[in-house]
This record gives C-alpha cells, structure tokens and sequence, in this order.
C-alpha cells in the first residue's frame, strides 16, 4: 500500500478579482504517475505554483507527508522533495548546462562558494541517469527546446526528490521524444516517486497516467484510476460538452487559391510543389528538420528562396520579406508564440490588433471602441478565458495566450493563413473551437496550411496531407487515404533511415 | 570537440577585443616609433585607473539585469561631501577620506536599491532621478567651486608611486600606487562573480529572474547587494580621481557615464543582463583608454578625435550586438 505524499484540501487562490482556483483538493500517492487535466485557463499550473510555494494559497491546507504545512516557500517545497518542471521551464539561458542542473542542489545546501567540478560531476551523473548526453559547458541559450526540457528534468532529478511534477512537459516534443520522456517517467515512478503531470493530449495521457484528476473553472470535476474514464466521459468532464472527433471532408472544388512549383532552399528544403483549392486544409508534418517549418518561414518571407514559383488566387507572386508576405495577405502563426508571437506585457487587445492596426486608423485616430468590441469577439469565438481585453497577455494561462496569436492573425483578414503547431498546448475543446474556425475560412477561400508533428490533428483537420522528410515531399496524399497508423509509420521510416542522428 | 572549444575561444568577445587591442598598438607603434615602451603602459594606466574602477561596478549592475546611470552623481557628492567635510573639521587621515566616501556613496546606492528593488521603478528611470537628486543636491548645499585644498596627507598619496621609470632622455616616469584599488577589485571581482553563489545569483536573475525566484534566489537581497556596492565603488573611484587631480570638484565626473557604459558594452557585457566577464571589461576600458589618450599619435587632429571615440563605440557595440544575434540564430544543439 502506497502512502499519500501530498494533500491539498479545499485550496483557494484568487488574483485581484480573478478567481484562478476555487477550493481544490488533490491526493498524491508515492510511486504513482498522477495527471492533472483540465482545459485552459482552468488553474492547473497556478495549482502547481501552490504545490511548489511559488503562490501563497488565499486559503486552504496542504499536508505533506501527512504533516500541516504553514508557510510554504520555493526553497522550502524543494527540501521536502517537490521539484517542478515549469511549463516555461525556468532555467537559466546565460548559464551552462552543469550550472542548471547543479544550481538548486547548492542553493538548498545553503553553500556559499560555487563548485564548478562538483556541478559538472552532478550533471553529469543526472544526465546518465535518463539515459542523455548533453555537453555540460554549453550555454544553456544554445539548446534545443528538446534539451532544455532535460536539462530542467535533470535539474528536478538530482534532490532527492520525492515528487516530481511537470507541467505540459511534451509541447515542444516530437514523438521519439515524447517516448524517451514516458521512460524517464516510469523510471521516476518505479523510484517510488510521486508523479504529477499536466497534459492536454488524451493519448500520452493514458500511455503514462495511472490516477487522474480533472479541474474545470478552478474546481474538480472528477477524480478516479484512469480505468475509469474512457475517451467519451474524459472529454465530457474537461469541456463540459461533448465534442465529435471526426475528419474534416470538404466539398470538392476546383477554384485554385495556392500553387507552389519548385520551392526551392538549399539545405532546407527541395523542389516543393503542392496545390491548394478552395476548401482545402493543406497538412505539413514531418520530424524536425525535415524542412517543414521552414517552408512556413518561407512562405511569411522569414527565409529568402533560391527558386520557385508561387501562384496565389491567379496572380504569381513573389515573397522575399514579411513586408511583401503581408502585402499580398498572407499570415503566421509562428512556432515559438512566445518569442514571436506575442508581446507578453501589453493587453489581450493591443495584441489581437497588433497585426491589423490599419484597420482601425481613422482620420489619423485610433477607433477605440471598434478595437474593443473586435477583441471581444474574438476573445468569445476563440474561446479565450480571460477577465477582460484589457488584461495583460502574461496573466494569461499558457494555452490562452495562444489562442491570443491565432486571433491576432486571422483579424489581419488573410487570403492565405499557415499555422505553425497552431494548437500547441490548447485544450481540446478550444482545439475544436479553432479548427471549426481553420474549416470555415477554408470553405471561404481562404488558403489553409496547418504545420504540425501532433498527427491526430493532422488527420483530423486537414483533407490535404503532406510528409516530408530531409527537405524533400516523400508523400501527398489526401487524408482520406490515410490513418494515423499509417502516417505514423511513414514518418518512423524516416527515423529508421535516419539512425541515431535525432540524437545530436 | 575539442576543435569546437577552440574555436569558442577564439571566436569570444573578450578574443576579438584583444586582438583589436593589439593591431590598434601595432599600427600606432609602426606610425609612431615613440609610442614603444614603458611610458606608455604607465600613462596608460593612470588614465585607465578610475574608469576601471567605475566600469566593474556599472558590469556588475547591468549582469544583474540593472542599469546605473547615477554614479557620476554618487562619486562627485561622495568626494565633494567627503573633501569639505575633512577641512572644516581638520581631519587628515587616507583611511577616513576613502570609509567616508565609501560610506556615502554605499547610502546613495541603497537609495538606488530601494526604487529599483522594492518600488519596482525601472532602473535607468531610477537612478536617472538619484542622480539629478543628487546632483542637485551636491551643487545647492555644498557648493559649486572647485577646492584645491586636499588635506595633508590625503594627498600626499599622489606621489607615492610603486614603479618609476625614467628614459633616455632623462624623463621620468612613475606610477601611482592607486593603481592597486583597480587591481584588488578586479581580482576579488572575478573571483566573487565566478565562485560565490552570490556571484552565479548575480548572473541568474540578470538572465531570468523569475526563474531566479522559483529557484529560490532572494532576489531583493540580491539586488540591493549590487546596487550598494556600486554605490560604495562610486564613493571609492570618487575619492581615488580626487587624489589623482589633486582638486575635489563637485560636476568632475559628471557625464561620465557614456564612456563607461560603452566600455562595458564593448567588452562584451549584454546591455539585457546576464552575460559579462571582468577581462572583458577590463579589455573594454583598455580599449577606449588606448584611442582616447593616443590617437593624437597617429596625427590626428584634436577635433577629430571625439568623432573617432564615437565611431569606435559605435562600431563595437554594434559588432557585440551582431555577434549576439548570430548566437541566437546558429543552429540549437
Ligand atoms: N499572475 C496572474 N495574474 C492574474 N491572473 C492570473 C495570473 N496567473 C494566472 N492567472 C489566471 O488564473 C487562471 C488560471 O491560470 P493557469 O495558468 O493556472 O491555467 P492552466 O490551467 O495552467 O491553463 P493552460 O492549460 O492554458 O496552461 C487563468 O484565468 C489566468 O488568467
Ligand atoms: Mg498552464
């Protein structure tokens, strides 16, 4: 019989007026992999800011180990063995690989002088205990986000720690990755150490999760051994509604909106052609640096190409800068929101506007309240929970914030929208919102291309489906002829050709 | 590997600046036989020596993630104050000239610290205000003459030097034993920021405070370290120029700033906090020493000189930040 590690009984946490959590209680058992689900927004990661000190609760009991815990400080939380993964991950990008994982071990000590051997020697030993190598004088800005993850995993490993709680720990992961991760995970648990984690994905879900516990608006919904819910009762309990996952088949048309010829980056990506008609959802997956997300930066002028032709609703265009991509009306949801999507301390609306402020110049003003109720559309079309449109980006909860990006660019009015992993993070009811959304564009004549490794979103929102592999198309075909099995075994062959290069 | 170790070195900042560094002196040395030799590393040194002591404590403010513009402001109240005060009271001891300005100065930076740390007032905005306040302040209540009377034995301690050298010609040269304050401070600065975990809580919270926080830094404590000892070395530099010219002026510093931070920045430090080495900003000072104080050498006219300083500056800050947009666009391991 297990023991509990962790009790948290009617916790409360409000900001300002914002009710994040509403009277919460979670049991954490040792060696149990415990996931915590819910949509955006819900306050699952300000549940875990509670758990690691971050956040004083407003009011509620935490008990660890069965003892009443007062005041509960980071550094505090990280003795009594609680290492948390953060969804940003809070590592240090001036600072190298060893110093990252060895800086907690010291600040818990309490030591005063910084041992360099000692760190390396610390990181080291953590990075052989997942199975990783990575050069532990390396700054830490230089990594992948892949690697960052680890070395943030590596830096929860090495306390002793007795429960290790990760935050949407596989966004930014490809599926070998994704794999290598669950490992570590089960190793963590056959440890007997307490793992919590937060996921939007049904599947990894229940490859790992052995106990689960659903929050909605702040509040549990339900709690239970995840034998006890199959697919229909987990998604009723996250949205509250039920939500029909099936595939987007549009009606066949033969108005041409995008047609790409021998798209051409050396290094990145060879000879592409593809067509788009009206209603089509165009897919483009593949493993990383198989060139698919260079084509989006491509197509949005970010990479300057050698050759190529591109033909958008009859007229030949050329796009060698944003400036250009934007004249002709095309748009980007780019892969890393944080860094280019997003301006984190300006509000809801200056960001949804951000990208079409022509729209709302009038006579040398700014039209104020046209700017406001565009915003609340969009905030209630795209399901964005949020006090206000004034409220600033960084108070948002990860997935918000990126629906925040998709707004800001489907309000600039494209005739062309590429969406790089547009639903990274998003729970699946708002993922329904969007993709309802992407549908209905399509329908319009609105070129859509979706960048994506998540391959059940792949097969379920496009109709158009292209894999690459080293810079080249190594399959299009229409999704119709396809299931995620078989996408996914061409993209593994890929892997199998590949080797260990994924490795480096 | 190893091949990549090499390469990193080579292709550092602290590199490159040396390398400038030392093509600047060839070319000087080949255009002006007389610039060879000790006399120049001596001269050299002495126009160095308070920017130096200026510049570590500005490197160490902006690694955290700060700015400090106000230190001109803190050094000529800290020296002027100081210099009054030992004459109407007859003090004459070296010891109390450099606690008392220290001292001031320590209090001017944890004014500093409390707008930037505890009001959360952004710090070029914050100590942009202290140092007009202080400025202000200096110039209404102590007064706006230079004093050219230091006491006794304050200033004795501009002729003490540890190396004199005299050349062919029969002239000498020394210098000054105030060169060991840079000196110490460079070394206990290195050794601090490298191996204190208050010096890798310096660089944590410069590259991501929050971070920092849930790493459990205190970063208030933190910060108002760093502010205070700015504030301490601005006292220090204050007294030691004061020394140096024999004369307490109460605008002597003043504007100041430009150059130190340019220095800085140059040397390789991030103007966002983070990243910056002491060698790097000791090459940087040494950089901007060398053009201003020998470019009149190569012929070039006096007038001409300010642009050329400027020129340098823009050109090096704009390499550092190229340099750190390539960083960010190679290719993530
Ligand atoms: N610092 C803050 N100030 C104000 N509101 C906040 C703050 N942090 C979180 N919130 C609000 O609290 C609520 C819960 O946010 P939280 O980040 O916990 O959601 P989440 O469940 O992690 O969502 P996601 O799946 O999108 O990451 C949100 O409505 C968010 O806007
Ligand atoms: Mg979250």
């Amino acid at each position: 019989m297990s023991e509990v590690f962790l009790k948290l009984d009617n916790i409360k946490k409000s900001f300002g007026g914002v009710h994040a959590l509403k009277g919460v209680n979670l049991e954490v058992k040792l060696g149990e992999v415990h996931c915590l689900a819910g949509e955006n927004g819900c306050g699952k990661s300000t549940l875990i800011k509670v758990i690691s000190g971050v956040h004083d609760p407003t009011s509620g009991d935490i008990y660890i180990e069965g003892k009443k815990i007062t005041k509960l400080t980071p550094i505090e939380a990280i003795k009594m063995g609680i290492q948390v993964i953060y969804q940003d991950f809070a590592i240090f990008p001036n600072l190298t690989v060893a110093e990252n994982i060895a800086m907690n071990n010291a600040l818990m000590t309490g030591t005063k002088t910084m041992n360099w051997k000692k760190a390396r020697k610390i990181a080291l030993e953590a990075m052989s205990r997942i199975g990783v190598s990575i050069d532990p004088d390396l700054l830490v800005e230089r990594l992948s986000v892949a690697n960052k993850q680890i070395v943030a995993i590596c830096r929860a490993i090495i306390n002793d720690a007795k429960m290790v709680i990760l935050d949407e720990p596989t966004t930014a992961l490809t599926s070998k990755e994704v794999d290598r991760l669950n490992e570590i995970i089960f190793n963590l648990r056959d440890k007997n150490i307490a793992v919590v984690i937060v996921n939007h994905k049904l599947d990894e879900i229940y490859q790992v999760a052995k106990q689960l516990t659903i929050l909605r608006n702040g509040e549990n919904v339900a709690t239970g051994g995840i034998e006890e819910f199959d697919r229909g009762r987990f998604i009723n309990c996250l949205t509250g509604r039920d939500i029909q996952e099936d595939f987007y088949r549009p009606e066949p048309s033969d108005q041409e909106v995008l047609k790409v010829e021998n798209y051409t980056k050396k290094g990145m990506f060879e000879n592409i052609s593809f067509t788009l008609n009206k209603g089509d959802v165009l897919g483009i997956t593949g493993l990383l640096g198989s060139g698919r997300s260079e084509i989006g930066d491509a197509l949005f002028g970010l990479i300057a190409v050698e050759s190529g032709n591109i033909t958008l609703n009859d007229n030949p265009i050329t796009i060698n800068s944003i400036q250009e991509a934007i004249k002709n009306k095309i748009a980007y949801v780019p892969e890393d929101r944080l860094t280019q999507g997003l301006f984190l301390k300006r509000s809801i609306e200056d960001n949804t506007i951000a990208a079409s402020i022509g729209k709302y110049l009038k006579n040398f003003k700014l039209d104020q309240h046209a700017m406001t109720e565009v915003t609340n559309m969009w905030i209630k079309k795209i399901g964005c929970v949020a006090a206000s449109s004034q409220v600033p980006i960084n108070t948002l909860s990860g997935g918000n914030a990126q629906k925040i990006v998709i707004a800001k660019w489907l309000n600039t009015n494209p005739s062309l929208i590429i969406l790089n992993g547009p639903t990274v993070g998003v729970d699946i009811g708002a993922k329904a919102d969007i993709h309802k959304i992407l549908h209905d564009l399509a329908a319009e004549g609105v070129g859509v291309i979706v960048i994506s490794d998540d391959l059940s979103e792949i097969i379920q929102n496009c109709n158009k489906i292209i894999v690459m592999e080293d810079g080249k198309i190594i399959s299009n075909t229409d999704s119709s002829e396809l299931d995620e099995e078989k996408l996914a075994k061409l993209l593994t062959g890929t892997v199998m050709a590949e080797g260990g290069v994924a490795n480096e | 590997m190893n091949n990549d170790k090499v390469k990193q070195i080579l292709t550092s900042n602290e590199m490159i600046v040396a390398c400038i560094i030392i093509g600047l002196c060839i070319i000087i040395g080949i255009v002006n036989p007389m610039f060879v030799g000790q006399h120049t590393a001596i001269n050299l040194s002495r126009a160095m020596l308070v920017t130096l002591i200026f510049a570590i404590a500005e490197m160490i403010v902006i690694v955290s993630g700060g700015i400090d513009v106000s230190f001109p402001a803190v050094a000529c109240i800290s020296l002027y104050a100081t210099i009054k005060f030992m004459n109407a009271n007859s003090i004459d001891s070296v010891l109390f000239a450099f606690a008392m300005s220290g001292g001031i100065g320590i209090v001017c930076g944890l004014l500093n610290a409390i707008l930037v740390s505890k009001i959360k007032i952004p710090p070029l905005i914050a100590t942009l205000g202290v140092s007009s306040l202080l400025n202000g302040i200096t110039l209404a209540y102590l007064g706006a003459a230079n004093i050219s009377k230091i006491p006794d034995n304050v200033d004795s301690l501009s002729q003490q030097f540890i190396y004199t050298y005299t050349n062919e010609a029969g002239i000498k040269y020394a210098l000054t034993v105030l060169i060991l304050i840079p000196i110490v401070l460079y070394i206990l600065a290195y050794v601090v920021l490298k191996y204190t975990m208050l010096g890798r809580g310096i660089y944590a919270i410069g590259g991501d405070k929050n971070a920092a926080r849930i790493a459990g830094f205190n970063i208030i404590k933190i910060q108002f370290i760093v502010y205070m000892t700015a504030g301490f070395l601005a006292g220090i530099g204050g007294m030691t120029y004061t020394i140096l010219m024999r004369q307490a002026g109460p605008q002597s510093l003043m504007g100041a700033e430009m150059m130190v931070i340019a220095a800085i920045v140059i040397g390789g430090t991030r103007i966002t906090g983070g990243h910056g080495s002491v060698i790097g900003t000791l090459l940087g000072v040494t950089l901007i020493a060398l053009v201003q104080n020998n470019l009149i050498m190569l012929g070039v006219p006096t007038h001409f000189q300010t642009f050329i300083v400027g020129f340098i500056i823009v050109v090096g800050t704009v390499i550092t930040s190229i340099r750190v947009r390539y960083i960010d666009a190679k290719p993530k391991v």
